[in-house]
């Protein structure tokens, strides 16, 4: 399916292997950390390692299902919204004296149903997916202003078993940073072979041809926003189990940052073109220009201003390279 | 005026990197002919025409328009000078009026900032005149048909007083009747003294109204012939390199048993009661003219679109298809007529645009079985002949007739058992088209029942076993053997409409 990395011609077996522009990303990722490991003494350090990792794990889930979504040809602006809700709902019935698996579990479904309501806006009635994800993401803040009454829920004295998802360990490895991976492999393998993928894949690439090939188009936009809200739940219920801390104002501008890595991880707004892999380079990539940030002492306000340079330094090259296949034809 | 010469261009080279698009080409248009240019896709018509309106600057020779030196430097400037193009593409605001298009960007102004719309009016209404249209100035180009917003474009070059009017295959998604009416405004514009050169892949149509029939071949000028002295097949030979026998393949109407039957298909006023049959081994023809509802019958028969009342047979039972898949699930397949918008999937590779029909086939454990997807798709490249550097070229590259056959290929990967084609010849070359002509005969003879849907007479009659006529949504004839002619089907496809408008 690497649609990109047919249109290009890398050199080494390695760089074919990973494609054009994760290839490019791999090798700008390398370079930086290494200058950053001359900069600053803290950088190469384990525990610096580790708050990154499991720091971007969260937006790094968010993203997986970004990079569906605009490969789908639209995107999923509730993201960050729906992961603060199903962390508030989890809290908030744990609080109210419910067992906090049963709670995480209804959370997840709350998380499920959100996606599905989008899906059903956009696939069956044929909304936009812009508004209809502009509403969820206002309705589903909203309600976690709502339940909250606006004070994020403490939820001190949780069981140990559940703040290891956020917190634990295994070998040594945050498990945070484990199921993240796990979920990469799992949709990177399933982007390059499953026959549902393929069909996003179709679908973003010509809607009207995939109708017309016999593709149940509504089906799969419904399921991809399934897809989104599913793994936003997953985020926020991760993201509670590690601060033990309901905060309705979690998960902000986290659709952003997650539109922003898979962008610069290839993914592109006309749909049709983007990777797994590529989408977990853009939010390691933004994230290390934070990491650079807070250890050389720069202010964090400069986090933003950066983002935006190096998302649209990524677009425009997206549109020169593009440009010029558009040319010779 | 013989001798007088409107535009001359002299040894025109250009190179776009990797090719030479055009090696050393010359050609002059009087003023009032009507010069056309042919020649397969590829062959340097589209450079040549970008040169002389300003978008392309040529790498070496020499232009003269109206015996000045000649070199446009913008679209902009070769408008100024009176050269006007008209593309395949319309390029108009759909949601502005017929007057403001016509006047777009140099609107009439009153009190020098406000635009004076009734002036704009006046003066398009006047335009508008002069071809006898019956069009209101102020109708939004969205609510026109392709034909008249091409005489919208017409209407636009002329009114700034162009002299050379390039019309880039102006005829490819007309019918027979409004390219009649074109090629009346083609005639009236040479009476005015204005010159036209005219793109077409449709020979015909370039003996019918061109002068002189100017062919490119390979980015070459290989000759300039006059019009009546030349014959379709000395162009050809000339386009092509070599001789084509004969356009279509043979007929061989043994029709046998029936596989399809429709029956009292109607939806609206889209198209009533309509009624046919499809046999297998045989070609049935769908004409008529655009509009007339030949591609609504198919897509709802498909299961694409629904209809309201009706009944379909398939191998004499009942069927009722809810969706495409449905269809698809029966061997049932409809190709549609728009392959860049609804066809193909131009930015992806060509192999997962074969195995897009067929991909539950070669998925194991919900996982495309990759092997099988390659074989799949190599297999119909190779029957369908389809010039590809790999499989995993991206669609987008290929030229217009190999493009077409690979949306034939996804749905040859179904076997099907009755294939509706709409348009499967739209856009591409010569060659091309008398291979995917072959290809079709051959797939009727492997037992495929086809129903061809076009608005080309003589593919129509060069074709088709049988023939089925729409006009306005309803079947008025049908015609079998020597009973398919031109005449006939143009008459069954054209007479009722004034009595029911």
């Amino acid at each position: 399916m690497g649609t990109r990395a047919e249109s290009s011609q890398p050199t080494s077996l390695f760089a074919k292997a990973l494609g054009f522009r994760e290839f490019t990303l791999f090798v700008i990722i390398i370079g930086f950390s290494i200058i950053l490991s001359f900069l600053t003494p803290h950088f190469l350090t384990r525990a610096n390692i580790t708050t990154t990792a499991i720091g971007l794990a969260a937006d790094g889930i968010i993203a997986v299902g970004m990079t569906v979504a605009l490969v789908l040809g639209g995107f999923d602006l509730s993201v960050g919204s729906v992961m603060a809700l199903s962390g508030v709902v989890a809290g908030s019935l744990y609080l109210g004296g419910m067992n906090i698996w049963l709670a995480a579990i209804i959370a997840l479904g709350v998380g499920m149903l959100c996606g599905l309501i989008n899906g059903y806006f956009i696939g069956r009635v044929g909304l936009n997916p812009f508004i209809t994800t502009l509403g969820m993401m206002s309705i589903a803040r909203g309600s976690s202003y709502v339940v909250t009454q606006g004070s994020p829920l403490s939820l001190a004295g949780i069981s140990k078993g559940f703040k290891f998802l956020g917190g634990g360990r295994v070998l040594g490895f945050p498990v945070m940073v484990l199921v993240y991976l796990v979920i990469v492999v799992v949709m990177d393998f399933a982007m390059r072979r499953s026959a549902a993928m393929r069909h996003v894949f179709y679908v973003g690439s010509n809607e009207k041809a995939a109708a017309l090939s016999g593709i149940d188009v509504s089906k799969v936009k419904m399921g991809v926003f399934f897809l989104t809200g599913t793994l936003a739940a997953i985020t926020g219920i991760l993201t509670l189990s590690r601060f033990t801390v309901a905060a309705p104002n979690a998960g902000m501008s986290a659709e952003m940052r997650a539109i922003a890595a898979s962008v610069i991880g290839g993914a592109s707004l006309r749909g049709g073109e983007g990777t797994i892999l590529g989408s977990v380079l853009g939010v390691i990539l933004l994230a290390l220009v934070n990491n650079a940030l807070i250890l050389l002492n720069v202010s964090v306000y400069w986090q933003d201003l950066l983002t935006g340079i190096i998302l649209i330094s990524a677009v425009l090259l997206d549109f020169l390279t593009h440009r010029s296949t558009y040319l010779t034809k | 005026m013989p001798g007088e010469v409107l535009l001359s261009m002299v040894d025109i080279t250009k190179i776009f990197p990797g090719v030479k698009a055009l090696d050393k080409v010359s050609l002059d248009v009087t003023p009032g002919e009507i010069h056309a240019l042919v020649g397969e896709n590829g062959a340097g018509k589209s450079t040549l025409v970008n040169i002389v309106s300003g978008v392309h600057l040529p790498d070496s020779g020499e232009m003269y328009f109206d015996g000045k030196r000649y070199a446009p430097s913008s679209p902009r400037e070769a408008q100024e000078l009176g050269i006007g193009f008209v593309h395949q593409e319309t390029a108009l605001c759909p949601h502005l009026s017929i007057a403001e298009n016509v006047f777009l960007g140099r609107m009439p102004r009153s009190l020098s900032i406000l635009a004076d719309f009734r002036q704009a009016r006046e003066e398009t209404r006047k335009l508008l005149g002069r071809f006898a249209t019956q069009l209101n100035p102020m109708t939004k180009v969205q609510d026109l048909s392709i034909a008249n917003q091409q005489v919208v474009e017409i209407i636009k070059a002329l009114s700034l007083d162009c002299r050379l009017l390039i019309l880039d295959e102006p005829t490819s998604s007309l019918t027979e009747l409004e390219t009649e009416n074109l090629f009346r405004i083609i005639g009236d514009l040479k009476q005015r003294g204005i010159s036209v050169l005219y793109i077409s892949h449709r020979l015909k149509e370039v003996f019918t109204v061109c002068d002189r029939i100017t062919i490119l071949r390979d980015g070459h000028h290989v000759r300039t012939l006059t019009a009546h002295d030349t014959t379709e097949d000395e162009v050809i030979r000339n386009m092509v390199g070599r001789s084509i026998s004969t356009f279509y393949p043979e007929k061989k109407s043994q029709a046998q048993e029936e596989i399809l039957r429709v029956e009292g298909l109607t939806r609206g006023d889209t198209f009533r009661n309509v009624h046919f049959t499809v046999r297998k081994s045989e070609i049935l023809g769908f004409a008529g003219l655009v509009g007339a509802g030949r591609s609504e019958v198919a897509r709802a028969v498909c299961g694409i679109d629904g209809y309201d009342t009706g009944r379909v047979y398939l191998d004499q039972k009942a069927v009722h298809f809810e969706s495409f898949y449905d269809a698809i699930q029966a061997r049932i397949a409809y190709l549609t007529e728009d392959r860049k918008e609804e066809g193909l999937f131009l930015n992806m590779a060509i192999q997962p645009n074969i195995s897009v029909t067929s991909l539950e086939n070669i998925t194991e454990n919900k996982l495309v079985h990759g092997q099988k997807e390659r074989a799949l798709a190599k297999q119909f490249v190779s029957i369908l002949q389809i010039k590809v550097a790999s499989l995993l070229q991206r669609v987008v590259n290929l030229s217009g007739g190999n493009q077409q056959k690979v949306m034939v290929a996804k749905w040859l990967a179904i076997d099907p058992v009755v294939l509706f084609m709409d348009e499967p010849t739209r856009g591409v070359d010569v060659g091309a088209k008398t291979e995917i002509h072959y290809l079709i005969r051959q797939l009727a003879n492997r037992g495929v029942g086809i129903v061809l849907i076009s608005s080309e007479l003589p593919e129509i009659i060069g074709m088709c076993d049988r023939v089925l006529v729409m006009n306005e949504g309803l079947v008025t004839g049908e015609l079998v053997g020597d009973d398919i002619t031109e005449d006939n089907i143009m008459r069954l496809a054209a007479t009722q409409r004034k009595e029911t408008a």
